[in-house]
């Protein structure tokens, strides 16, 4: 009977709402799904991070600094939606320290150049608005109401990091040398954010029945290679792709096998990152706890003043 | 160089750097909240430094704003030498930000008044968010000084070190005469009491000791600073310098 | 070991004359430091002209339309917080 009701709600498009029926996977599923999209905006605050203090202009900086704030940002709307699932941020950043919630592997990859700061506002955030567009449909409430806040966000993020290639592309020969170099070395990953094929990602059912997702991975996988090889065209650079091809029966591009070794290698630890960006992560927890512990020490002390 | 020059581009300076100090929190906070608040610091510090190099460029006629920022080197910059300590632990950097935005706030203050309209317009513009800045840093080593027993030990040995770049700040050197002189700068002497004010009031409410004035460094006027700087520098400035010929 | 942040929800009145709305919620330990989170992470583009803070755990809710026909009586908390429960000291993995 409450499953009925509950599917009918979801198949007539209504939102979940954190105080309605919900069968326990569904539950899991958006717990862990929400809480590893919030870890990937917070661990991707380190790849960018990482150039903030050596951006080559001011205006630069400043716009750096802003897009990667956002990604702080967006970390907080999504624990903060996750929370209302019944589980506290605690308890999450404590799975991701455990190694049992994952993060977007995007993020085990090293930024080795300032063009990487252009290859991931446009590639990287290029792919997670195709997915997040598509998210703001999904079926919990909160989820839906964070996306829709997030998506306002991002195409700032896409922009800035496009502008960068661009003035890059049609700068010095070195500086166009950079940008190749850079798309180089994060075409596959991006294209690799998707996750794996429909065929071999097994919770792909249940989240389309359940409308948490809204389009598949190949779809969504698609989506973003046929609006982004027009863009690398026009600025001058080259999809490192010997198989890239306009299908004009399918009506998109067809694109060459992805690295399944290296994809799997990443998810499950072994990309180049890995290690660091977790070790970073804690470090930054465990060097706070004396701080957060001074603030609820002194929350304490002056109950009635402060709360 | 021209003295209205030197003079705004000392506040310039010790904006950036400071930004530039803030900016390496990121994805360092003690909470996700404290990293986005440390960030819209520092991007409000970027924004202040980069008013007033646009002023000094403007004043200049032969370098812009960016080649201000990243083409002089450590003995033409002149920030205070408080803001280029390092951020040691979140204390230490509450602490080295207390210190400055409680002077900024009194120097903006008054430089709001300038007879210069482009200072005065940029001071009034910077107060709003020095206001907060001050705010954020009381608020802060109140609840560290007055936490636990380990928080109060690490903000007063942060106040006990940062104590001795306090001095400087007051300084007032031949441009800050001239300046005054011409009814354009501020007079640093006479911030000293509202500082004295603000900074003995809220060491009360943060169980702190108010350190005991020794050496007092000093210099930044004259571009002599820590050995801070030139490593804040290099990193800073490092691709400019690579790429001379490049625009980003 | 610090315990669990306290999380307060935030809301937010965008321009004068504007009911507030809600917006996610924030984690501080005090008032103070939550209405100054929820300006940081709320209102970085001007989306703000108010700021109400208020605990989690003191928002009452209603009940939804069709929860008396298919649930057992429940607590009128709006979220389903752990922190909501003080549990003894010393207990572990709960």
């Amino acid at each position: 009977m409450k499953e009925e009701h509950f599917q009918k709600q979801i198949d007539t498009e209504q939102k979940i709402e954190p105080k309605d029926w919900m069968p326990e996977q569904y539950r899991k599923h958006l717990i862990r799904q929400i809480s590893q999209h919030a870890h990937s905006e917070v661990i991707g605050m380190q790849p960018e991070g990482n150039w903030i203090t050596r951006a080559p202009s001011l205006r630069a900086k400043m716009i750096l600094l802003a897009k990667v704030q956002d990604e702080a940002g967006h970390g907080l709307y999504l624990y903060s939606a996750c929370e209302t699932l019944g589980i506290s941020r605690e308890e999450l950043v404590q799975q991701l320290h455990d190694e049992k919630a994952k993060y977007s592997s995007i993020f085990n990859y090293p930024t080795l150049t300032w063009a990487d700061m252009g290859a991931i506002g446009w590639l990287v955030d290029g792919a997670a608005i195709v997915n997040q567009v598509s998210l703001q449909r999904t079926s919990y409430g909160p989820y839906s109401r964070a996306m829709i806040k997030i998506c306002k966000e991002e195409s700032f993020h896409q922009r800035q990091g496009y502008e960068i290639m661009a003035e890059m592309a049609k700068g010095t020969p070195e500086q166009k040398t950079m940008a190749q170099d850079a798309l180089n070395r994060f075409w596959w990953p991006s294209i690799m954010m998707f996750g794996p094929q429909d065929s071999e990602s097994p919770r792909t059912g249940n989240a389309m029945k359940w409308k948490i997702k809204r389009q598949t991975n190949d779809e969504l996988r698609q989506s973003f290679i046929d609006k982004t090889v027009g863009q690398a065209e026009i600025i001058g650079l080259k999809i490192p792709d010997p198989d890239l091809k306009w299908n004009e029966e399918r009506e998109h591009y067809d694109f060459g096998e992805m690295d399944w070794e290296e994809f799997w290698n990443v998810v499950n630890g072994n990309g180049p990152c890995n290690k660091q960006r977790l070790a970073h992560h804690k470090k930054a927890h465990d060097e706070g706890e004396w701080v957060r512990n001074a603030a609820q020490e002194y929350a304490k002390k002056h109950e009635s003043a402060t709360n | 160089m021209n003295s209205l020059i030197q003079y705004t581009l000392r506040i310039a300076d010790s904006s950036l750097i400071l930004g530039q100090r803030m900016s390496q929190w990121c994805s360092n906070g003690p909470t996700l909240e404290e990293d986005i608040a440390m960030s819209n610091i520092a991007l409000d510090s970027f924004g202040q430094a980069n008013g007033f190099y646009e002023y000094a460029a403007q004043l200049d006629g032969s370098r812009s704003a960016d080649e201000l920022a990243f083409k002089r080197n450590e003995r033409e910059f002149f920030n205070h030498q408080l803001s280029e300590q390092e951020n040691g632990n979140f204390g230490t950097t509450t602490v080295r930000n207390f210190l400055h935005d409680a002077f900024n706030f009194l120097f903006y203050t008054e430089l709001a008044s300038s007879k210069d309209e482009t200072l005065a317009a940029l001071s009034a513009k910077s107060l709003k968010e020095v206001k907060y800045h001050l705010r954020h840093s009381s608020n802060w080593l109140i609840r560290l000084g007055d936490g636990t027993q380990e928080s109060n030990m690490k903000v007063q040995e942060s106040l006990n070190f940062l104590w001795q770049y306090t001095g400087e700040i007051f300084e007032m050197d031949e441009i800050d005469n001239e300046m005054l002189d011409a009814g354009v700068g501020v007079d640093n002497n006479k911030l000293r009491k509202g500082w004295d004010e603000i900074i003995n009031s809220t060491i009360e409410k943060a169980k702190l000791t108010r350190p005991v004035d020794g050496y007092m460094a000093n210099g930044s006027k004259k571009g002599i600073h820590t050995e801070h700087l030139g490593f804040l520098l290099a990193e800073m400035q490092f691709l400019p310098r690579a790429y001379p010929d490049a625009k980003w | 070991m610090a315990k669990n942040a306290t999380v307060w929800e935030v809301f937010i009145q965008s321009k004068n004359g504007l009911a507030h709305k809600h917006a996610g919620n924030v984690h501080a330990a005090d008032k103070i430091m939550a209405l100054e989170n929820a300006r940081e992470l709320y209102t970085r583009r001007n989306e703000g002209s108010c700021i109400w803070v208020v605990k989690s755990s003191e928002i009452v809710s209603s009940e939804t339309e069709d929860s008396e026909a298919f649930f057992d009586p429940s607590n009128d908390k709006m979220y389903r917080h752990p922190t909501f429960y003080t549990m003894p000291e010393g207990s572990k993995h709960i």
